[in-house]
């Protein structure tokens, strides 16, 4: 790790997510969860990357995500890649895998979907970057859906 | 034992079909039962439709159980807000089973995931009208004496008639040929046509209707085309008069051909087509109660052989 990157301290032990594209690193944030988290966590953006021009970085100290967790992500991020710290050295890499089935993450797009019309989880069966709503059956792309 | 619902036509087997077509057919013949004697059907219509209720209830009244609902939302405390689930959950507590029609799609499916009786979908908005579907596959079983192999030719509306598109999904178990024939502005959407592909349905489209185009009909399956689906009123004012059925057009139509039609009709068969032998529109809705009677049964838990060997039948 060179002198640049260490603007933002190394961990001893967690997960430090890298090349986040800038603008959806708070929703990267708000998909795993970290307003919830009593850890230390450290959440940076607008910094400068040769393959995205700006990028976001989080690190978590002493948190390890789940694959159910980090495959929330999959409609955000789904390039991304999870580094899993262990005294500071990244003992694994995690991707992103698009789960079949995503559960109150995803809004519906159509007004006349029960789903926007009583306080009820989303649910959509995914296949090939396809989300059908489990409900009115309403399909959508994965790149262009709105967080719940 | 799990619970039964009737919620979506798309899922069900070629062999559910038949054999809810097997059920409808004992109803037929003996329509009037105590097979539900005891039972308590509540009726909720969030969403008025006299006609689909009244076939319901009529087929819950034949089979001897009671019926509780409310067939106008205004009414209900939907209106002061509860929800959907609360409503459910509290009816639940009263009927055996519930029948609901919503305008809000998806409406069905979530019911029947809260409620802890069978939940009987009589429409969901735009979505799904299953029960519709029933008694549509039976009127094509009974005048044709088979479900396999036919050219059925869907007229009108086939954008937004939701009939249609699940008409086309049930039919894919039994080898149809469709022939679609509609303005460009209501075409089948592509969606249904990628899923004709994808089934190896084959399908025809044509803008024209004549009397050359219908020859070949074994079910013609009108639909209506309505003024507030178009964005361009001179394209309306254009078509209207292009898809509406008169005896004329019926000269060289199959002997084994019939006509359905959803209904409510309009204008798009001409009252003079009612007298011909290929109309069936009006005994194909009286079929929806037959239909209706073998739904109640199948999510009740009730199978075909007890209904071949039941003793409650009222002669």
């Amino acid at each position: 790790m060179n002198k640049k990157e260490m603007l933002v301290a190394a961990i001893k032990n967690g997960t430090v997510i890298d090349h986040i594209p800038s603008d959806k690193t708070y929703q990267v944030a708000q998909l795993l969860g970290l307003h919830n988290l009593g850890t230390p966590v450290t959440i940076g953006y607008n910094f400068l990357s040769k393959k995205l021009g700006k990028k976001g970085l989080i690190k978590v100290e002493d948190k390890f995500f789940t694959d159910e967790e980090i495959s929330r992500l999959s409609v955000v991020t789904p390039n991304i890649v999870l580094n899993i710290i262990r005294d500071f050295e990244v003992v694994e890499k995690k991707t992103v895998v698009t789960p079949s089935e995503i559960k109150g993450i995803v809004k519906c797009n159509n007004p006349k979907c029960i789903t926007n019309n009583e306080p009820m989880k989303t649910h959509f069966h995914v296949e090939n970057g396809i989300l059908t709503c489990h409900y009115c059956e309403k399909e959508q792309d994965i790149n262009k859906v709105e967080l719940c | 034992m799990d619970k039964h619902n009737f919620v979506t036509i798309a899922d069900l087997t070629r062999e559910k079909i038949l054999y809810m077509i097997e059920m409808a057919q004992e109803f037929e013949k003996h329509p009037n039962r105590e097979l539900l004697k005891g039972k308590v059907v509540a009726t909720l219509f969030f969403e008025p439709s006299t006609r689909t209720r009244l076939s319901f209830e009529t087929a819950a009244n034949r089979l001897g159980a009671r019926v509780i609902g409310f067939a106008d939302p205004k009414v209900t405390s939907g209106t002061k807000g509860e929800t959907l689930k609360d409503t459910i959950l509290m009816v639940s507590n009263y009927a055996d089973v519930i029948v609901m029609r919503h305008y809000i799609e998806g409406a069905a499916q979530y019911a029947s995931e809260v409620a802890p009786v069978p939940i009987v979908n009589a429409g969901d908005g735009a979505h799904q009208h299953p029960s519709q579907c029933m008694l549509d596959l039976y009127s094509i079983y009974k005048t044709q004496g088979t479900l396999e192999n036919l050219n059925i030719y869907m007229v009108g509306d086939l954008k937004y008639g939701r009939t249609v598109h699940s008409l086309l999904m049930a039919m894919r178990h039994f080898n149809p040929t469709f022939h679609f024939v509609a303005p460009k502005e209501l075409a089948m959407p592509k969606e249904y046509k990628l899923y004709c592909d994808e089934h190896g349905i084959k399908y025809q489209e044509h803008t024209a209707f004549n009397e050359k185009v219908i020859a070949d009909a074994d079910i013609l399956y009108m639909t209506r085309v309505q003024k507030e689906r178009f964005s361009d009123l001179m394209e309306y004012e254009r078509v209207k008069n292009v898809y509406v059925l008169n005896n004329e057009l019926l000269k060289s139509a199959k002997p084994n051909m019939k006509i359905l039609h959803p209904l409510p009709r309009v204008n798009e068969i001409a009252y003079e087509v009612d007298d011909n032998p290929h109309a069936y529109y009006i005994q194909q809705a009286g079929n929806g109660l037959f239909a209706r009677e073998a739904i109640f049964c199948d999510v009740l838990g009730i199978s075909l052989d007890e209904v071949k060997n039941d003793k409650t039948i009222i002669l």
